[in-house]
């Protein structure tokens, strides 16, 4: 079977991210960017796959811009086999939206065939939450989205998922998508042989344009702002203040 | 909380715009792109922020212990040792015949200063095994090899090397270990060494301990020494471990600095050694590797400044402490923060332009050892021979005052455990002294290396400079100004000294020797500006082409600007000293001290 990953270089989980002065968006030019986490554990779970013997091959695929190659490498050095960069934006700051990457991905699904797809929940830049839910009705697969745990059954995927209430465990048909939540693996460090043996690894370059999708911006950022700052809190003598500066603050 | 971020950036700016390493003529080196060598550098970065880092301080606090005759080292050591071994990290340049990845030393150095940073204690068992490796690869027969090396690139056996004992450390011509011949062509080793790091921990299943020792009926003196390979387990024919051969740990030492790497007595009863190389020719054998592992203590001596300046920066950003004289930068909070101080700016300032200066020397002289390795380059070799006793002497030295700099900018708090700045010190403090204290390097220097081959090495390094000189007349006014004209001033300062040791050297050593400390020190300085005004040269050229990232570029001219107006000058002071001659130095009696 063939795992399809897509990965998404996204503002390192360390950096401090600063607003631009405009207020169009975060600043991106010059800062480290690196593979989203839960991309990075998306990687970590189809190659555990490959180890069991239950996948064959893992694909990964990048939107964006050119230098998401190294995005792409990293993943490769993990254990990737092999790499898709969809070049869709010249600018780090252009942001390409969930819906034209769900609708690149399914292009890209349907010229490789892939049996899985594992897809990172949400990348840690926008938040969406979307795209693999997008993806599942574009190509009418099922879904399992905030996955815990993974298990390969024949022509199925059981899957545990992390909802609000606790854990649920649904079995799914396959082809599919799966989202990865947090607790999914612990995504390993690359080795230094396989650095060095992905760097001979194919990475093929495609653009928006060579699979139909117009990759234009739906959505309108009104404003970014910083989040605003703290207030010092205040210390209360009963529950009875507490109540009281409740009510007074509109809370209750 | 302290942290540790790899400087990749930084590191990418020495490797490719001032070094241009793909580009040069030196096998192995046309792997090393820019992209390739970002992905190695980010790799270790993350292993040594989230793995290593953590367990620096965890090291430090916990110490390793010694119970029962055994050796345990701080919680987590074990798990941290695996995770660096399976990465392959322990194998980076170690040749591919034995298990390693063959890339070049530089990049070696590159990773090195990483891991260095991260946790300096946990780093040296890999680091002394990395010693014994080279040793062994250079000198020992093919059935040496293979039977030892495998393991050792792998880290499966860590290695040690013993030279000191408890009455000789620089005179190692005083040494009492003897080694007696056994009808077998093996030897008995028997005696003592101390100080010996790494001499036995938990983290690998042998270790195979590098020692000098003389064979009873040699030469006198350090002529008479010899080195031997002394397994902790014997190594039977099918390459499995045998019996415990004769030698132990007597004790470990509490010590300043570097908690987390064992610093073990070891007493060798009798012990099984094989000769390594000649007999008597010991000494030899150390000093071919001798320059990498003292740029590799100079290297600590940075990493530990690098480490102790990215917190004080974040430190000096954060603290609120007193108003800006100029105007105040924070109106909302009570105070500014500490960097709006020009006291504070110059303290950061000194501690980057070392720390960046240091980096762009260290990896330089890398470069020059594959080329004297790998091209087979003589001029290369002498050159970095020459540089070696500067490199560690000066960089330790520098490296240690610059952790004391960051401490200060923590004020109180800097001297308080938990911020960690202490520790940094206190582990930076061993690197002057251990690989041949500072004052030896001095000595070594100028008693040795000045002279070598009728001086032709410094001639070499002499022209190196004004080679460079000329060639970037007239490059741009500031450049003239910021950079090249400081140069020349301190490196005629340099060949100002040079001359007074030609001239009064001969007659009274002790006008040499008596400026020999300074002479290093204003040989770093020179280093470091000619490293300054070479990384002026990449950055201004990287503006030119429209660099996208002008602000990088920017910031390195204005930090090396810093470094030739502020630091550079200090070779005035050293040639007024070394000048003075013998006579301040030695005109009291001892007993009139
Ligand atoms: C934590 C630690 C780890 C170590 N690890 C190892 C190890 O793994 N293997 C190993 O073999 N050794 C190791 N050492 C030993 C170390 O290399 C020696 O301590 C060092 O070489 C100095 O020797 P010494 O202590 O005998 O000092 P001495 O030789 O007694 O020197 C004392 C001082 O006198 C100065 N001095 C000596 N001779 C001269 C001279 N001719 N001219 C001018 N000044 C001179 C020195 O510069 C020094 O400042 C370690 C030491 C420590 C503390
Ligand atoms: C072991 C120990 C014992 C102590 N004992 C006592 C005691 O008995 N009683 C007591 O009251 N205190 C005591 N102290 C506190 C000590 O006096 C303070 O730590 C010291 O005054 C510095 O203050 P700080 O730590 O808040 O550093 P900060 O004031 O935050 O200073 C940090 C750094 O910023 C610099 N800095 C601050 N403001 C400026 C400025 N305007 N311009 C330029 N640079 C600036 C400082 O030089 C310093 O390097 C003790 C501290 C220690 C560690």
């Amino acid at each position: 079977m063939k795992v399809l990953v897509p990965v998404k270089r996204v503002i390192d989980y360390n950096v401090k991210v600063r607003v631009k002065a405009d207020g169009s968006g975060v600043d991106l030019a010059n800062v480290k960017m690196s593979m989203n986490p839960f991309d990075e554990i998306a990687v970590e779970e189809a190659i555990r796959l490959k180890e069991a013997g239950k996948a064959d091959e893992i694909v990964v695929v990048s939107i964006g811009v050119k230098q998401a190659q190294e995005t792409l490498r990293t993943a490769l050095a993990m254990g990737a086999d092999r790499a898709i960069l969809v070049v869709a934006a010249d600018d780090v700051h252009t942001d390409i939206e969930p819906l034209a990457v769900a609708k690149i991905l399914k292009a890209v699904i349907d010229a490789e065939a892939p049996g899985l797809v594992i897809a990172g929940k949400q990348a840690i830049d926008n938040d969406m939450n979307a795209t693999g839910q997008m993806l599942a009705a574009l190509t009418g697969w099922s879904q399992a989205t905030f996955a815990s745990e993974v298990g390969i059954d024949g022509d199925h995927a059981v899957v545990t998922r992390e909802v609000d209430g606790g854990l649920q465990t649904i079995k799914v048909k396959l082809p599919a998508i799966i989202t990865a939540d947090l607790r999914l693996n612990e995504p390993r460090y690359a080795s230094l042989p396989n650095i060095m043996k992905a760097k001979k690894k194919p990475l093929d370059e495609k653009t928006a344009a060579d699979y139909g999708v117009d990759v234009t911006p739906r959505l309108t950022v009104v404003k970014t702002s910083e989040p605003p700052v703290r207030q010092a809190g205040i210390k209360v003598g009963s529950v009875d203040e507490l109540v009281a500066k409740l009510k007074e603050a509109g809370a209750l | 909380m302290p942290s540790y971020t790899a400087p990749t950036k930084d590191m990418q700016f020495v490797l490719h715009d001032v070094l241009k390493a793909s580009q040069a003529q030196v096998p192995g080196y046309d792997e090393l792109d820019e992209s390739f060598t970002a992905a190695v550098l980010e790799e270790a970065g993350k292993l040594a922020s989230d793995v290593l880092f953590p367990l620096n301080a965890v090291g430090d606090t916990e110490g390793c212990h010694f119970e029962n005759g055994v050796v345990r080292t701080p919680k987590g050591f074990k798990e941290a040792f695996e995770l660096v071994k399976e990465g392959g990290w322990t194998a980076l340049d170690c040749d591919p015949e034995y298990g390693g990845q063959g890339l070049p030393y530089l990049m070696a150095i590159a990773i090195s200063e990483i891991l260095a940073s991260s946790n300096m204690a946990f780093n040296m068992y890999q680091g002394l095994t990395h010693g014994a490796y080279s040793a062994i690869h250079a000198h020992g027969s093919d059935e040496q090899k293979a039977k030892y090396l495998p393991n050792m690139v792998s880290c499966q056996w860590t290695g040690t090397m013993n030279l000191t004992e408890p009455h000789c450390g620089t005179d190692l011509g005083l040494m009492r270990t003897k080694a007696v011949p056994q009808a077998d062509g093996s030897y008995k080793i028997t005696g003592q060494k101390i100080f010996i790091s790494a001499g036995d921990h938990d983290l690998s299943e042998n270790v195979i301990h590098l020692v000098l020792a003389k064979i009873p009926g040699g030469p006198d003196g350090i002529k008479g020494v010899s080195l031997f390979i002394v397994p902790k387990f014997m190594v039977n024919e099918d390459g499995s471990l045998g019996d415990r051969n004769g030698v132990s740990v007597g004790k470990i030492e509490e010590k300043m600095g570097i908690h987390g790497n064992a610093t073990c007595v070891m007493n060798y009863d009798e012990a099984t050694g094989y000769l390594l190389g000649e007999a008597h020719k010991g000494m030899r054998a150390m000093f071919t590797m001798m320059n990498e592992a003292r740029l590799g203590v100079g290297l600590q001596g940075y990493s530990q400044a690098e480490l102790a300046y990215q917190n004080a920066l974040a430190y000096a950003k954060d603290r609120l402490q007193g108003r800006d004289v100029t105007g105040v930068k924070n109106p909302e909070g009570p105070a500014d923060p500490l960097i709006v101080h020009p006291d504070i700016r110059r303290n950061l300032m000194d501690q980057k332009s070392f720390v960046e200066g240091a980096r762009a020397f260290t990896l330089w002289g890398a470069h020059l050892i594959d080329q004297a390795h790998l091209n087979d380059d003589k001029a290369a070799d002498g050159l970095v021979s020459l540089l070696t006793p500067v490199i560690k002497g000066f960089l330790t030295d520098k490296g240690f005052e610059m952790a004391i700099q960051a401490q200060q900018i923590y004020g109180g708090h800097g001297y308080i455990e938990e911020w960690g700045m202490s520790q940094y010190a206190r582990d930076a403090r061993i690197t002057m002294i251990y690989e041949g204290a500072n004052g030896v390097q001095a000595l070594d220097l100028v008693g040795r290396k000045l002279a070598q081959d009728g001086g032709k090495h410094v001639m070499a390094f002499f022209s190196l400079v004004t080679d460079f000189i000329k060639e970037t007349k007239g490059r741009s006014e500031t450049f003239d100004a910021q950079f090249r004209e400081p140069l020349k001033a301190a490196s005629k300062d340099l060949q100002a000294a040079g001359m007074f040791f030609m001239q009064n050297g001969m007659k009274n050593p002790n006008a040499a020797l008596s400026g020999s400390y300074d002479f290093m020190h204003m040989f770093g300085h020179v280093c470091l500006g000619l490293m300054w005004a070479k990384m002026a040269v990449a950055a201004e050229d990287a503006l030119k082409n429209g660099a996208s990232d002008a602000a990088f570029y920017e910031t390195k001219l204005k930090t090396g600007a810093y470094y030739m107006a502020r630091q550079l000058p200090a070779t005035k002071t050293h040639l007024a000293r070394i000048e003075s001659g013998a006579d301040p130095v030695m005109s009291l009696d001892a007993d009139q001290f």
